[in-house]
């Protein structure tokens, strides 16, 4: 290799040797600050060495004389946080649930509170939009099997569904028509022709003619005579469209013969009472969520005009 | 024996790798650029000091300081205009001009930003006259430099690094202000309770206007700054540069220093022009003699006899130094001078020079002042059609659908209204094109819902409202409607969001 290196005569400047189709590139010198910012450099690493954890050993790393650890700084943001919080926890505490929509701002802080929670507790069952899927609800809508008001809500997070040993867990037990033979086979499907008319799903004929008879007799005692069902019993509403475990013909025939019993943990054993209110605040804002209502009455409602402020800030 | 064997072998055993800093002492100058300087100088300073000081009356609900970046609150204040971050595409507009218009002005007058108006130029300008006032002028400067360290010198250099450093954290302390409200922080700054922020982002602008205006001064133009190397594309020989006349200037005349006249009516001014006029002669003499005047006014210590080169940063200071010197020896000024090459070579066949303002009227400085302007305009004019109530949608995607209790389909949206006005506003968000449809939100009841919810927005605040959207289970699976705002208060401030319901496939 040719040592191509010259002087270039118009800036005096040593050129780098290298020649493209004539192109030249001058050699120009750095300015010497520019070296000192590399010594700079060097001197902020080796004080930084000494400050803060730095050298990889087989276990475990130098700690640095300011004992800085990412741990540690973890440990401090969620202590700070937990302070920041602290307010907000004690006045949901102290506040009846019924009480939280005269309360807006502690309302949304509830949801948001809620909605983090729901993603760390419920979402495996219920999903991450709590649209549910079969068996599981969606608590997105308008039915609620055990009520649909934030009190109703609480009860249920707080005590769960068919939990034993729980006096005040939601229980309702249907039985197996089919396969415990308290019906015959033709019964449960004349039956499931008149839960489907009851729903509009099909139209009037013999066979939900003879269903109806049964439903009578077996059915209406919880279901009802029109198949409204009852949120004391938590039985299903048989006449709208919201099915838990199915609305097609082939879902109702199996639901009737064995009959189905979800379950949901008692969570006043597992989350304290803040984190239920805020859960159960955060369900009631999916949509569906009813007015409070009085507790012996449950006719009346309050209707909230549409038109109420949503002085929901930035 | 290696190729890099061979190399290190052939190496230059002189070559330079680091080049040491080569001091300059620029000399004062008299003239119309230096006075020039004088003005841009106090007009950028006054404007960078005092705007935060200037109040507006923008009412109860919004700062009353004429220009403020309010971040917290991602709020841009400008006299009468208010940005918000989603119209942040205005800055950006503004950034795109001061491009263009960087373009615009080289391609007109060369590097006039470098020269005048770049904040690197003004503050080590401010700072260089400092240094002057207190080590006294261009050879002061340098025998102080070279004295031993006496107590005087000592003294000298305190005072200067003081007074620069004053200078730096005022610097600082004024950025600051356009943060925040200036009156409470300039209290806040004395009493000691302003936030960390402030005093930290002080200490870093007292730093670099220290270190870049006093310390680092014309290195940041040659090596640190990219515009000069951009500049070299942006120029061209119709640009106007500082040059200096070579057919004038040719050959110099090596007149000593001391043959320098002090008064241009002195007998030896009067040899000199008897010298000039020789130069009309055979032997012709050119009008440079050689003085190195503007040598020793050039800030960035380059010789602009060497031609247009990165360094210079068309300060027009040498323009000053010499004509300052032909005055003296009775030649016409502007040996150096503004000028386009094009004109130096015309000039220099004794050609007619088109005058600098016919320059301009050429298709590239036309076309940048046409898209610069064009720019300009469109801001303007959708600044002042813009509405102050905005409106955006965003559908929930978990669940796309629900499914209701009496078989209609509920759809839910978060919508965002922003009131972009000083007053709490009553705001209406209506339904249209969606048949069947009702909305409702979270205060609101499905069995009382129309075809629009009303509600309250605070004053230049945002208001994020659920929307549950509710239509019979039979329709189109995707059905384009859209939500249409209007505020109660104002009929021309309105808004429309396009937007999308859904509904389960049907199964039959």
């Amino acid at each position: 290799m040719v040592d191509r290196t010259r002087i270039d005569e118009p800036t005096g400047t040593e050129t780098v040797g290298h020649e493209w189709d004539g192109i030249e590139e001058l050699d120009t010198p750095m300015p010497r600050w520019w070296l000192l910012t590399l010594f700079g450099t060097i001197a902020f690493s080796l004080v930084y060495v000494v400050l803060y954890p730095a050298i990889p050993f087989r276990h475990s790393a130098s700690a640095g004389v300011l004992g800085w650890s990412s741990h540690r700084q973890l440990a401090g943001e969620m202590t700070a946080e937990a302070a920041r919080l602290a307010p907000t926890r004690s006045a949901l505490a102290q506040t009846p649930i019924e009480m939280l929509p005269a309360n807006p701002r502690l309302l949304v802080a509830a949801e948001e509170g809620g909605r983090s929670a729901f993603k760390v507790h419920c979402v495996q069952c219920h999903g991450s939009g709590a649209a549910g899927s079969k068996g599981y609800p969606n608590l997105n809508d308008d039915d609620w099997l055990w009520g649909g008001d934030l009190a109703a809500i609480q009860t249920t997070l707080t005590n769960g569904i068919r939990q034993p040993g729980n006096a005040d867990t939601r229980m309702s037990q249907m039985p197996a028509f089919g396969r415990d033979g308290i019906l015959e086979p033709a019964q449960v499907r004349d039956v499931a022709s008149y839960v489907r008319l009851l729903s509009g799903q099909e139209k009037a004929g013999a066979a939900s003619a003879r269903g109806g008879v049964v439903f009578a007799a077996n059915c209406a005692v919880c279901h009802g005579a029109q198949g409204k069902g009852g949120r004391n019993i938590g039985a299903p509403n048989l006449s709208d469209s919201i099915w838990l475990y199915g609305g097609d013909r082939v879902a109702i025939i199996d639901t009737i013969t064995n009959a189905h019993a979800g379950v949901m943990p008692a969570w006043g054993h597992r989350l304290d009472a803040v984190t239920i209110k805020m859960l159960a605040a955060y369900v009631h804002s999916l949509g569906g969520g009813e007015a409070n209502v009085a507790p012996p009455t449950p006719a009346l409602t309050q209707a909230p005009t549409q038109t109420a402020a949503a002085d929901v800030g930035n | 024996m290696s190729a890099i064997d061979q190399r290190a072998g052939d190496e230059n055993p002189n070559h330079i790798w680091f080049e040491a800093r080569r001091r300059i002492f620029p000399k004062a100058v008299k003239g119309s650029f230096r006075r020039l300087k004088w003005a841009i100088m106090a007009v950028t300073l006054a404007i960078y000091y005092l705007t935060p000081w200037i109040r507006w009356d923008r009412g109860p609900h919004a700062p009353g300081q004429a220009a403020l970046v309010d971040l917290a609150h991602r709020r841009f204040y400008l006299f009468a205009i208010e940005i918000w971050p989603h119209e942040f595409y205005y800055v950006a507009g503004l950034l795109i001009m001061a491009g263009v218009g960087l373009f615009l002005v080289t391609s007109a007058v060369g590097r006039a930003w470098c020269g005048y108006a770049c904040p690197q130029t003004v503050w080590t300008d401010l700072f260089v006259h400092v240094e002057r006032f207190i080590d006294g002028d261009r050879n002061a400067q340098f025998r102080l430099a070279q004295a031993p360290w006496t107590p005087a010198k000592i003294g000298k250099r305190i005072v200067k690094h003081a007074v620069w450093l004053v200078i730096a954290a005022a610097t600082g302390g004024a950025w600051i202000f356009y943060f925040a409200d200036a009156p409470t922080l300039a209290r806040q700054l004395l009493d000691g309770t302003a936030p960390a922020v402030a005093y930290v982002t002080i200490g870093i602008l007292t730093f670099t206007t220290y270190t870049l205006g006093g310390l680092m001064r014309e290195q940041v133009c040659i090596y640190m700054c990219p515009w000069p190397r951009i500049q070299s594309a942006m120029l061209d020989e119709r640009s106007l540069v500082v040059t200096y006349k070579t057919w004038r200037g040719e050959p110099r005349s090596h007149l000593k220093r001391h043959e320098l006249p002090d008064h241009p009516e002195s007998a030896h001014g009067s040899a000199l022009m008897e010298l000039a006029a020789d130069a009309t002669g055979t032997a012709r003499l050119g009008d440079c003699i050689d003085c190195n005047a503007c040598v020793a006014a050039c800030p960035t210590g380059i010789d602009i006899r060497e031609g247009p080169q990165i360094g210079c940063i068309t300060c027009g200071l040498c323009i000053d130094a010499c004509d300052a010197v032909m005055t003296r020896i009775d030649r016409p000024t502007r040996l150096i001078g503004y000028t386009t090459l094009v004109d130096e070579k015309l000039a220099s066949t004794g050609a007619p020079v088109v005058p600098p303002l016919r320059r301009l009227l050429r298709p590239r400085f036309l076309v940048y002042f046409g898209f610069w302007a064009s720019i300009g305009l469109a801001m303007l004019f959708s600044l002042g059609n813009r509405s102050r109530l905005d409106l955006s949608v965003i559908r929930d995607r978990s669940p796309i659908w629900v499914q209701l209790s009496d078989g209609a389909i509920r759809n839910s949206y978060t919508i965002k209204v922003r009131n972009m006005e000083n007053r709490p506003r009553r705001v209406m968000a209506t339904l249209s094109g969606l048949p069947g449809g009702v909305v409702w939100n979270e205060q609101g009841d499905r069995k009382l819902a129309g075809s629009s919810v009303a509600f309250f927005v605070d004053a230049d605040k945002v208001a994020k409202v659920r929307l549950f959207v509710a239509a019979p289970r039979h329709g189109e699976e995707h059905t384009d409607f859209s939500f249409a705002v209007r505020a109660l208060d104002d009929e021309a401030s309105h808004d429309r969001q396009a937007t999308v319901f859904e509904r389960p496939e049907d199964e039959r």
